[in-house]
């Protein structure tokens, strides 16, 4: 299989690749929606971050990669084992990033009896689907909006606990689930269920680029890359290491970004004036311009982080009217400009 | 934009059409597949051949039907395999099978988006990911694809999201079966192709040509230009050359990126540019102001070769300085096989095309939505007429009872399934609701009217979003009626399709409710239950043929609403007129409506009684 194309390499779509560093740095974000026009490398993104994600520390052999330091996240297994006082075989693997896709079966979802052990011996096992597998990583759906329904449902409960209840077939199993949801579609083939929208932290929305530079950009490099895949990887190693670790850097400074009262009246400010369903709308706005500083290795959050984020944070959020012609993303825009100007 | 490209002659038309295959056997997954517009027939059938025996032997070459199931289009259990060896096999998809070959999609135009989805993750993965029945795997596969759209109309194609991974759009209607012969390549030919296209470079000059004609033709989308390049490769390797010509790209242009415009940047007389809606339309709105009428009176088209080249250039240089030259390359090309008339045609479709051609096609979504329902769990059961047998579940339901019936069978059969293991699955059907507004937009109070049923639809929309129901409008004026809006869910899109919306003229309302009646028809056959709001005074003053004659009209318009009632459906005519006649009664009655006098109508009024009468709000 070939290797997937660099990060570094997309040309354009900086708001795109913003969101996708931000999620990287910060899980508890939510996740990130990318919704936009056909052929704008939506997918491309996705697959490329996987490739830039640092390595985590996991229970070796857990089908969860459990995290050995937090005693109170691990499965039941591992907690059994601590508990026995066995110590447990840690090693590092890089963040999960599954691909959930299109066709997709509930039991390889949540998981299901192993048909396998059954058939040939009998036995009554727990095979863990996607869910297990993107514990402590990142789920990627593309085309989210033509996902059906009754999966949906699945995750949207997955999503908001963080642990996967399963009840079927005589098994009765609960498993750590805890992701970065990442969907991608076209708005124009079917919008997404409110409660599933509401689940992403960020949504981003992509067009083509309209600048003959940049779709010059793309279409060379995709060429190049399609033509020889291994060699253009080669190529843009260095600059992909160079975002690795400004990721890396971004996910050390994190805790350590000092974030003032003032930000934080100004944030509420800003979602009252655009009057944004709860709080969860000033907590991501909060989080993700957080996340932004420390990308930037910044001590605190200023006002201009708040602005480079606060159309992804928000502009999902807006209570709809089918009367106002203007997008979201522009009343998100004015109501920035009136209360936090640069 | 599929209209058919007016070539001098259908002999270059089908010259095209069979490079068009030979480049597809160079590099099917580069050029990415054909999208051919045809109904069935010889030529047809000539071209398919052509495509197959050009590839090299023992390519896959496989037929995708229509009514494909998931677990033979990405792969599944093996049940066969499974039973007899006691351990699950995965049995390989059509798709994984055609790896390195092609797949030809038959009735295109009616796959449901759903399967488009899934054909279009595993082209842009190049490989199959399959998470089903208990399997995981990954199978590399990068094919290309021909699409067989039988489509007769113009919404009738295949989906959006399809129809962009596939390079090359063909439409071989009109062309006569005698001229259907041969192809003057042969297998021989992309074979020594196949070997060449690695050295092939293309100049930054060409590639660039490539993509700004792509933007000045107005193609949002990426995957053109850079299908365009690889099939300019291929077109060079075909020749024998290792370096992409003028002529490559030229090629390129009249197979992918012509099909695919939106818009014709120059050669634009003034009349013709005149409704400036339809301009601010384009696909990316937003930033790009259409690029403002050149300055000089654009000369007519019938120019001679040279100032025609130069009139198109300063065209280019006030769309985007820095690209005039190679996009006229680009432009050039496309304009032999522009028509003139097709510059009309391309300016009264593209509002109707606009909200269509992202439509699924007809019978696709029919399929889709049938009554299969949502799944809502397993039971156990047997298989039978319309009850499918969950092979999975009946093997997890059987598994653990094998060693003990292993014991007591002689048989010596690996896997032992009883008829109590049978699961099926349960399918749960939730009857959906589509609102069809058909609304009289002639003449007279045709703006106001208007306006307010657009606000009403979108008030109507953001309510059936939350429900999961369609709504869709139909509009006449002057000489019929159009659908305007499909049925649809997506606010995106319905906002789009209505920004545009046209009025004044006659009141052809015999046709109008026609065309309401067709759309009724249609959504019935999808399963789900339409809802008609008739949005008029009853005046009709335009019979069926078009002609005006007030008598035939409104006697025809009575008729039409007969035909209504006949089929039983919920009705609702609304009249917005400030002193309502006695006609908006009368056709209410004849179509077995509800009337609804709304002398001062706005939209939230028509949206709240529409919820009322028809009971879908709540």
């Amino acid at each position: 299989m070939a290797p997937a194309f660099p990060f570094s390499a997309i040309a354009g779509q900086d708001e795109m690749k913003l969101a996708m560093t931000i999620a990287a740095v910060d899980g508890s974000i939510g996740g990130v929606l990318v919704f936009g026009d056909r052929g704008t490398g939506k997918s491309t993104v996705v697959r490329a971050l996987a490739g830039l994600l640092p390595s985590i520390r996991a229970v070796a052999d857990c089908p969860y990669h459990c995290n050995p330091e937090h005693e109170d996240t691990l499965c039941d297994h591992c907690r059994e084992q601590t508990q026995a006082g066995k110590r447990l075989n840690v090693r590092e693997i890089s963040v999960p990033v599954v691909d959930l896709p299109l066709g997709v079966t509930e039991d390889r979802v949540v998981g299901a009896l192993d048909l396998e052990q059954a058939l040939t011996r009998g036995e009554k096992a727990f095979e863990p689907g996607l869910l297990a597998r993107a514990n402590r990583g990142f789920l990627y759906i593309d085309e989210v909006n033509l996902l059906e329904d009754h999966i949906v449902d699945l995750l949207l409960d997955v999503a908001a606990s963080g642990e996967n209840v399963v009840e079927r077939e005589g098994l009765s199993v609960r498993h750590p689930a805890k992701f970065v949801l990442i969907g991608s579609g076209n708005p124009e083939e079917g919008e997404l269920r409110p409660q599933l929208l509401d689940r992403f932290g960020l949504s981003v929305e992509v067009s083509t680029p309209e600048e003959l530079h940049t779709r010059m950009q793309v279409v060379r490099r995709r060429d190049e890359y399609e033509s020889d895949p291994k060699a253009f990887v080669q190529k843009w190693a260095d600059q992909d290491a160079e975002v690795r670790q400004r990721i890396e850097r971004g996910r050390e400074k994190l805790p350590h970004v000092e974030v003032t009262d003032e930000i934080l009246e100004r944030t509420s400010t800003l979602c009252i004036a655009l009057g944004t369903d709860g709080l969860r709308g000033e907590l991501t706005l909060i989080r993700a311009a957080r996340a932004a500083a420390a990308l930037e290795e910044a001590d605190r959050v200023e006002v201009k982080h708040l602005r480079q984020v606060a159309g992804v944070a928000l502009r999902h959020r807006l209570r709809r009217d089918p009367l106002d012609e203007s997008g979201s993303t522009t009343r998100v825009q004015r109501a920035v400009e009136e209360h936090l100007p640069a | 934009m599929s209209a058919a490209l007016d070539y001098t002659n259908a002999e270059s038309a089908w010259e095209d059409a069979t490079t068009a295959a030979a480049l597809l056997a160079i590099d099917p997954p580069g050029v990415g597949g054909v999208c051919l517009r045809s109904l069935p027939g010889p030529v047809r059938e000539r071209w398919v051949q052509i495509a197959r025996e050009l590839l090299p032997a023992g390519t896959p070459w496989r037929r995708i039907p229509i009514n494909i199931s998931d677990s033979r289009l990405l792969g599944g259990l093996d049940l066969t395999a499974t039973l007899r060896s006691g351990r699950p096999v995965v049995e390989r998809g059509v798709l994984a099978e055609v790896d390195g070959g092609v797949a030809v999609l038959a009735m295109a135009e009616r796959i449901a988006p759903a399967t488009a989805g899934k054909l279009g993750a595993v082209l842009d993965n190049g490989e199959v990911r399959l998470e089903r029945d208990g399997l995981a795997d990954r199978m590399t596969s990068r094919f290309g694809v021909i699409a067989l759209d039988e489509g007769a109309e113009e919404d009738e194609r295949p989906v959006g999201p399809l129809r962009d991974r596939l390079g090359c759009h063909l439409d071989l209607n009109g062309i006569p079966v005698h001229v259907a012969g041969g192809c003057e390549y042969t297998a021989e030919d992309v074979a020594a192709a196949r070997q060449r296209l690695d050295q092939v470079q293309c100049s930054d000059e060409l590639a660039e040509a490539l993509c700004a004609g792509g933007l000045a033709l107005g193609i949002g989308s990426l995957r053109a230009p850079l299908q365009a390049l690889r099939a300019a490769r291929a077109a060079a390797a075909l020749d024998g050359r290792s370096e992409v010509s003028q002529e490559d790209v030229a090629l390129a242009t009249r197979l992918i990126l012509v099909p695919r415009a939106t818009r014709i940047p120059e050669m634009q007389q003034p009349e013709e540019e005149e409704p400036p809606e339809e301009e601010q339309q384009q696909e990316q709105q937003e930033p790009e102001e259409p690029p403002p009428p050149p300055e000089e009176e654009p000369e007519p088209p019938e120019e001679e070769e040279g100032s025609d080249e130069e009139q198109a250039d300063d065209d280019e240089q006030e769309e985007q300085a820095p690209a005039e030259i190679p996009a006229e390359l680009v432009l050039e090309a496309a304009r032999a096989v522009l028509p003139d008339n097709l510059l009309q045609q391309m300016k009264i479709r593209e509002l109707a095309q606009r909200n269509r051609s992202q439509t699924p096609g007809r019978a696709g979504a029919l399929q889709q939505g049938g009554g299969r329902g949502r799944p809502a769990g397993v039971r156990p059961g047997s298989p039978g007429a319309g009850v499918r047998l969950n092979v999975v579940e009946t093997l997890r339901t059987a598994a653990p009872w094998q060693p003990l019936r292993r014991e007591h069978d002689q048989s010596g059969r690996r896997v032992i399934v009883r008829p109590e293991d049978f699961r099926v699955t349960r399918f749960k059907q939730r009857s959906q609701t589509t609102t069809i507004f058909a609304v009289d937009a002639s003449g007279s109070s045709a703006m106001h009217r208007l306006s307010e049923a657009k606000g009403a639809v979108e008030l109507l929309l953001a309510e059936c979003y939350v429900r999961r129901d369609e709504v869709a409008l139909v509009a006449f004026r002057g000489r019929g009626g159009e659908v305007l809006l499909p049925p649809t869910r997506s606010l995106t899109r319905a906002k789009k399709g209505l920004a545009g919306l046209p009025g004044g003229g006659g009141t052809p309302l015999a046709a109008g409710i026609d065309t309401a009646r067709q759309l009724t028809e249609e959504v019935r056959r999808k399963g789900a239950t339409p809802v008609l709001i008739l949005l008029t005074d009853g005046r009709a003053n335009v019979t069926r043929e078009g002609v005006g004659g007030r008598e035939k009209a409104q006697e025809e318009a009575n008729q039409a609403a007969r035909a209504v009632r006949v089929m039983g459906i919920r009705a609702l005519v609304v009249d917005p007129s400030p002193r309502p006649r006695p006609m908006g009664r009368e056709l209410a009655e004849a179509m077995g409506a509800d009337y609804l006098p709304l002398p001062r109508a706005d939209a939230s009024s028509i949206s709240s009684a529409v919820q009322a009468v028809t009971g879908t709000g709540r």
